[in-house]
């Protein structure tokens, strides 16, 4: 078989070993990826649309229309760019600046707070192909990777034979599930999975520390202390460990501390890692080309040249406190991920969709730029959720105009 | 599963050595192992005391709808391609260990058992499975590593 391997950008696992086969201009068989992958490989089709009030309309018109709603907004609000390229991140960010708008992704309300001690090098963290080459013990912790990132255990950190796991995952490695619920990770990992009541996470990680230390581990929902020492004894014995970390345990969490606690308790015994289960595939990439340029990962608001930051200039909040006047929301989908609390106060305002997809928020936006999937139609780089960064190609010819081409027009138009 | 004692409990138990086997217990080995058919014993197909049983041992034998010579069955709709399987899979550890031995995309398909195509798994190649040939045993590597159980054999 021909060695011309694609990247598949349907989570940020960004596996790079696709096989296609394609006829006239479109794919019609997805090899060696998962699920997920062969949707989106295979969505890539069809000529733009271009929307105004629902209304089909040209690319200009709409352009147009999207400038104008930018331009008469006070205090505009870009959201999204987790699915987009770095390039048309960078693009994002600048025309955030120029028109002092609010800008933010979906990592305020998900796992923001891990990616920024990771970027800021505050916990331990190494790449996916370290994992797949070292790892004896992984955790998988509030997070179900069988079901959002299917190919994390099968190409990177279970099942795979490494350069020194060469036995594989019988004899060598360890999977470990903490979750409230049975998930399809659970079961994979057997013995290993501790069943925990919700936001029952900050007393687990103290019974572990208890453990570690060699005391009595207890919880106030009486989990066997047995069992609690089992996983101490295998944590302390890690020579490579890796803790996935999702947001089941962040949202059960007050604050970082007792995790960053656990962190240092742990590598002082033996040797963790810690990596976020980040969903989009290029969330990451959002988070440090934001970083780079104005030492925060989301939530900022650009005012002349001011950059400001909080939770006050998050999506949720300042939708709730009605403090924005206009949305661009490029490859996101507010209206799917928000509760209609939030929700109904993006209604009030004129929001200009760009996306690949039709979505419940391209249905209610005023102005719907329908774009090249990038990955499939368009080319551009990503980092991937260990902070590698990759590169892609376009896998098919497109009939659209990509997220960055529509997104420098408007800049330019305004 | 069942097992050789099971068959020879169905079988006539006269030891008349029609099928070639010194008795029928021998017999119920070599059923068990496939080499030979519930067909390949006479009285059993001829004499009609022997019906029931006769049905019942071709029924166990009957190969299942959509099973392949493994008895290997995909469930197409709980799979999701994760590729757990294609990982674990000895044989295919063995077949190309740089390849999907080692989590990537298959570099020699044509000797890989199960390889993944349009998110789903696909079974091939089944004279590699360690559940087939002469020394076949039960290997349940695919089994146990499927989070949704879409692997299954009869």
């Amino acid at each position: 078989m021909e060695n011309n391997y694609h990247v598949c950008t349907g989570c940020a696992l960004l596996c790079d070993d696709i096989e296609v086969g394609s006829e006239k201009n479109k794919i019609n068989k997805v090899f060696t990826a998962c699920r997920i992958g062969m949707a989106h490989m295979k969505e890539g089709k069809g000529e733009a649309i271009f929307r105004v009030d629902n209304k089909s309309v040209d690319e200009a018109t709409a352009i147009n229309e999207a400038v104008t709603i930018l331009r008469n907004a006070k205090k505009p609000l870009i959201f999204g760019l987790g699915a987009s390229t770095s390039e048309t991140q960078k693009i994002a960010i600048k025309l955030a600046k120029k028109i002092n708008a609010t800008l933010d992704d979906n990592s305020s309300f998900c796992l923001g707070g891990v990616v920024e001690t990771l970027i800021k090098n505050e916990m331990k963290t190494c790449t996916l192909d370290d994992v797949r080459n070292k790892a004896d013990v992984i955790i998988y912790w509030g997070t179900d990777p069988s079901d959002s990132h299917p190919r994390l255990l099968s190409k990177y950190s279970y099942f795979p034979r490494g350069k020194e796991k060469q036995r594989g995952w019988e004899e060598e490695r360890t999977a470990i599930a903490v979750d409230v619920r049975k998930s399809h990770t659970a079961k994979i990992s057997g013995n290993y999975f501790f069943q925990i009541p919700p936001k029952g996470d900050e007393e687990f990680i103290d019974a572990v520390i208890a453990g570690l230390s060699g005391k009595l581990p207890k919880t106030s929902y009486n989990y066997p202390p047995k069992k609690l020492l089992e996983l101490a004894n295998i944590l302390k014995g890690a020579k490579f460990g890796v803790i996935f970390v999702g947001c089941g345990l962040i949202y059960s969490l007050e604050s970082l501390e007792s995790l960053s606690r656990l962190m240092k308790v742990l590598n002082e015994k033996a040797n963790i890692h810690l990596m976020a289960m980040v969903g989009n595939y290029n969330s990451m990439g959002f988070n440090e080309n934001l970083f780079a340029e104005t030492g925060y990962l989301n939530s900022v608001k650009f005012e002349n040249g001011i950059v400001k930051h909080g939770p006050e200039y998050s999506i949720v909040e300042s939708l709730k406190a009605k403090t924005v006047d206009a949305a661009l929301i490029v490859d996101s989908d507010p209206f799917s991920i928000l509760p209609r609390s939030i929700v109904k106060n993006l209604q009030e305002i004129p929001v200009v969709s760009i996306d690949p997809y039709e979505t419940l928020t391209s249905r209610h936006s005023k102005v719907y730029i329908n774009t090249a999937i990038s990955g499939v139609e368009a080319g551009g780089t990503a980092t991937r959720m260990d902070r590698v960064k990759v590169s892609f190609e376009p896998v098919i010819e497109a009939n659209r105009p990509s997220d960055e081409a529509i997104l420098k027009k408007i800049m330019e138009a305004l | 599963m069942t097992n050789a004692m099971e068959l020879y409990q169905m079988l006539p138990k006269t030891n008349c050595k029609k099928c070639g086997k010194a008795s029928c217990m021998a017999f119920a080995v070599v059923l068990m192992a496939r080499e030979l058919k519930p067909e390949d014993c006479p009285p059993l197909v001829e004499e009609p005391k022997y019906k029931e049983n006769y049905e019942k041992i071709s029924n166990i034998f009957k190969p299942s709808e959509n099973a392949t010579e493994t008895g290997l069955i995909v469930h197409e709709d709980l799979c999701f391609g994760c590729g757990n399987c294609v990982v674990a899979c000895p044989p295919n550890v063995a077949n190309d260990p740089h390849g999907v031995g080692s989590g990537n995309a298959p570099t020699n398909p044509n000797k890989l058992v199960l390889t993944v195509q349009d998110g789903i798994v696909k079974a091939q190649n089944l004279g590699e499975c360690r559940r087939f040939g002469k020394n076949k045993i039960l290997c349940n590597g695919c089994i146990v590593t499927c989070p949704v159980e879409a692997i299954e054999f009869v």
